[in-house]
C-alpha cells in the first residue's frame, strides 16, 4: 500500500497536479510562495513552478480577491489564499459582488474560473478571529461554489474540478484536518462537484456532515453502533452544488435525520439542508429532524469554552440517541 | 494629431453627448428605470484615451460608463437598449445603466461598487503578462475612488509587479454631492498619491481630447515596454447632476459656467478651426451623430422587453442557475 498522504500535502500536491497540467493555473496570496503558506499547503509549488506562477503578495486581501478576478476574466486559471477564513470578511466585495455577479449582469459575457482557497474552522486554539466556520457566509451568496474536502484524496480531487469549473469555487480547508492522513488518490483523480459521498452505511439514522464534522460523525457512529444503532454518514463535500438527492436517498433507508455543522445555527448549512428535506421529503420522516451546530457566539480561545460552542462527537451522540427512541 | 483624426475623436464625442442626452430623457420620459449616472462633460477622456489604446486592450469602468462602453465599441442603440430594459440590450437588460459591459470589445465592465475593478484591472494585466500579450489593462474611476482601500492596494500591487496596467481618475471635482476636497488631504486626490506608491502620477486637462489621447499613449507605451504602471488623473466635469434627475444645485454658479465654457466639444471644435476644418464639415459630423442617436432610441423603443425565462440564466457558466445537482 502506498504511503499516506496528509489533508496539508494533498493541498500542494492538487494544486500541482494542475499546474502541471494546465500552464494557465496560478497561484497568489500571503505567504505562499517562499514560505510554502502557513499552514505549509503550497509548500514545494514555487520551487517547481518558479515566481511567475506562484506570486506572493502583499497583505492586501481585496487586490489578491480582485486580482485573481481580473486574471480569471482575460484567460488565466487563478488559485488565490485568503490566509484564514476570517479574513474573508476584508475582502467580502469581491465575494458577494463582483466575483459571483459580473456573469449574471453582463447576460453571460463574462466568465470567471477561479478558487479562492482559504483555512477554515476551529480547534486549534486561535481564539475569535482566527476560527470561525465561515462556509455559511458564502452559502448566503448566488453565484459562488462551495467545496469543503474531508480527506486528502478529496483535497485532490475536488481541488482538480474546482480549478478546471469555469465557475468560481470557495475552498474551505479545514484547519482541524490539516495532519489528518489518507491515501493519496491515483493521477487524474476528479471529485466531480456536487457528488455528496455515504462514508458509511447505516439503515437507523442519517448524519450528514461537512469537512471537519464528517470524522466526528464517523466517531459518533461507531459508538452508536455499540449501542445498536447503525448511523449513515453522508459528507456532503460541497455546499454548492448540493446534492440533495444523496441525502433524500438516505432518508428513504434512515426516516432519521441530524446534520452536523460547525458554523453557527443561526443561518447554517443544515438549515438550508433540512428545509430541503421538509420540503421534498416531510413523508420519508419518522421523527423530527435534529441539528448540532455551532452556538451563536464568536469562538472562544479555551479549549473547554471552544468544546462548549461547536459541535462534539457526545453532541452528536446524544441528538441520535433522541431520535432513535423518538 | 491631424485634421481627419481629430474629426473622427470629435464626432465620437458627439455620439456620446447626444447619447446621453437621450438617456436623460428617457429617464425623465420613465422609460430608463432605475438611475442614470451620466458622463455629459467626461467625454474627451474615454474617447481620447480610447482612440490611444489597442483594441484587444482591457478596459474597466464605473457606472458612470456610458461613455466608457460606447468609446470602446458599444452602439449607441445596444446602450439605450440596456438603460430601457430591452432584450436587445448590451447585457440582455441584466446589467442596466450601471453595468454597461461588452466583453467581445475589451470592454470588462462597468462596476457600481466605488472603487472594486480597480484591482481587476491589476489582475487583467498581470494576466496579459504571463500570456505575453503585451495588452493593457486601463481602470477608468472617479475622485471619490481615491480614498477607498482597493485604490491602495491596487497601486501598490500593481507597481511592485510592474504590471502593464493605467490608472484613469476622472476627477470632477465632486463624489456623489461633497466635493472632493472637502474629504481628501492631498490636492489632487490620484496623482499626488502615486508616488508614495512608487507610481508617476501626471495631470491632464480632461476635457482636451489631443491632451488625453497624448498622455494616454505615452504612459501605455511606457507600461507596454514593462516600465510599469502609472496614474493620470484628469481634470474634467459633469455636465449633469450625480445621478437620477439630481439639478446639481451644490455647485457654484459660478464654477458652472467656468467649466461649462471650457467643454471638450467646444475645445475639439477650436482645434478643427485651427487645423483649418470648416464649420461646414463640424456641422455634418453633428449630423451625422444627431441621426445615429435619433435611430438608436427609435430602435430601443422598438425593441422588445426580455423573456422572463432569462432571469434564471447566467448565474453558471453552464448558462443555468441551478445550485443543487
Ligand atoms: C463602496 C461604495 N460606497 C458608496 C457608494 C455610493 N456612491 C455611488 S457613486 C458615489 C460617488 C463616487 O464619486 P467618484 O468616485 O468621484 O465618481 P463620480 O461619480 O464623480 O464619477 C458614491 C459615494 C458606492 N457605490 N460604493
Amino acid at each position: 500500500m502506498a504511503d499516506l498522504i496528509t489533508y496539508r500535502d494533498a493541498v500542494a500536491e492538487g494544486i500541482a497536479r494542475e499546474m502541471r497540467r494546465d500552464a494557465s493555473v496560478v497561484c497568489l496570496g500571503e505567504d505562499i510562495a517562499e514560505a510554502g503558506g502557513v499552514f505549509k499547503t503550497t509548500t514545494g509549488l514555487l520551487k517547481e513552478f518558479g515566481p511567475e506562477r506562484v506570486w506572493d503578495t502583499p497583505i492586501s486581501e481585496q487586490a489578491i480577491a480582485g486580482a485573481a478576478m481580473g486574471a480569471a476574466m482575460t484567460g488565466m486559471r487563478p488559485v488565490a489564499e485568503i490566509m484564514f477564513s476570517d479574513f474573508l470578511a476584508c475582502c467580502w466585495d469581491y465575494l458577494a459582488n463582483e466575483i459571483p455577479k459580473v456573469r449574471y449582469m453582463t447576460g453571460g459575457q463574462v466568465t470567471v474560473p477561479l478558487v479562492v482557497r482559504t483555512a477554515n474552522g476551529g480547534g486549534l486554539g486561535f481564539g475569535a478571529q482566527h476560527s470561525q466556520a465561515t462556509e455559511n457566509w458564502a452559502l448566503t451568496v448566488p453565484g459562488l461554489k462551495i467545496a469543503a474536502p474531508a480527506t486528502p484524496a478529496d483535497v485532490i480531487g475536488m481541488l482538480a474540478a474546482a480549478i478546471r469549473s469555469d465557475d468560481p469555487v470557495v475552498f474551505f480547508e479545514h484547519k482541524a484536518l490539516l495532519a489528518t492522513k489518507g491515501p493519496p488518490p491515483p493521477p487524474g483523480h476528479v471529485v466531480e462537484l456536487g457528488r455528496a459521498a455515504v462514508v458509511r452505511e447505516g439503515g437507523d439514522i442519517t448524519l450528514v456532515a461537512l469537512a471537519s464534522t464528517v470524522p466526528l460523525a464517523l466517531k459518533a457512529a461507531d459508538i452508536l453502533a455499540g449501542e445498536g444503532i447503525e448511523a449513515e454518514v453522508v459528507d456532503l463535500r460541497c455546499l454548492v452544488p448540493l446534492d440533495a438527492a444523496t441525502v433524500l436517498a438516505s432518508l428513504r433507508k434512515t426516516s432519521r435525520l441530524v446534520t452536523v455543522e460547525e458554523n453557527p445555527y443561526q443561518g447554517g448549512w443544515g438549515a438550508t439542508v433540512v428545509s430541503i428535506v421538509a420540503d421534498e421529503g416531510f413523508g420519508l420522516l419518522d421523527a423530527p429532524v435534529r441539528r448540532v451546530a455551532g452556538e451563536c457566539v464568536p469562538l472562544p480561545f479555551a479549549d473547554a469554552l471552544e468544546q462548549q460552542v461547536v459541535p462534539t462527537v457526545d453532541k452528536v451522540v446524544t441528538e441520535v440517541r433522541g431520535l432513535a427512541a423518538y | 494629431m491631424d485634421a481627419g483624426a481629430l474629426l473622427d475623436r470629435y464626432e465620437r464625442m458627439a455620439v456620446i453627448r447626444r447619447t446621453e442626452k437621450a438617456a436623460h430623457d428617457l429617464f425623465l420620459q420613465g422609460l430608463v428605470k432605475g438611475t442614470t449616472h451620466l458622463a455629459a462633460g467626461q467625454e474627451a477622456i474615454a474617447v481620447g484615451a480610447s482612440a490611444a489604446l489597442r483594441p484587444d486592450d482591457y478596459v474597466f469602468a464605473t457606472y458612470r460608463g456610458h461613455h466608457h462602453a460606447l468609446a470602446r465599441g458599444a452602439t449607441p442603440e445596444e446602450c439605450l437598449a440596456e438603460l430601457m430594459s430591452r432584450a436587445t440590450g448590451l447585457c440582455g437588460a441584466k446589467g442596466g445603466s450601471m453595468h454597461l459591459t461588452k466583453a467581445a470589445t475589451g470592454m470588462l465592465g462597468s462596476y457600481a461598487i466605488v472603487g472594486a475593478h480597480l484591482p481587476m484591472a491589476v489582475g487583467a494585466a498581470w494576466s496579459a503578462r504571463l500570456r505575453g500579450t503585451e495588452q493593457l489593462a486601463v481602470a477608468f474611476f472617479g475622485d471619490g475612488a481615491t480614498n477607498i482601500g482597493a485604490f491602495h492596494e491596487s497601486l501598490n500591487l500593481a507597481a511592485v509587479w510592474r504590471l502593464p496596467v493605467l490608472f484613469v481618475c476622472e476627477n470632477n471635482l465632486y463624489m456623489e454631492y461633497t466635493p472632493i476636497a472637502d474629504v481628501t488631504a492631498v490636492p489632487r486626490p490620484a496623482a499626488d498619491r502615486a508616488p508614495a506608491h512608487g507610481i508617476p502620477g501626471e495631470v491632464v486637462d480632461g476635457n482636451d481630447v489631443v491632451a488625453v489621447e497624448e498622455a494616454v499613449g505615452r504612459l501605455a507605451r511606457r507600461a507596454r515596454a514593462g516600465d510599469g504602471p502609472a496614474v493620470l488623473e484628469a481634470e474634467t466635469y459633469r455636465h449633469f447632476g450625480h445621478s437620477r434627475a439630481d439639478p446639481a444645485a451644490y455647485r457654484p454658479a459660478e464654477e458652472v459656467e467656468r467649466w461649462l465654457k471650457h467643454d471638450p466639444l467646444d475645445l475639439a471644435r477650436g482645434r478643427l478651426a485651427e487645423l483649418g476644418v470648416g464649420a461646414e464639415t463640424v456641422a455634418e459630423a453633428d449630423e451625422r451623430a444627431r441621426a445615429v442617436v435619433e435611430r438608436a432610441v427609435a430602435a430601443a423603443k422598438a425593441a422588445p422587453p426580455p423573456d422572463p425565462r432569462e432571469a434564471l440564466t447566467d448565474v453558471w457558466a453552464d448558462g443555468g442557475a441551478a445550485w443543487r445537482t
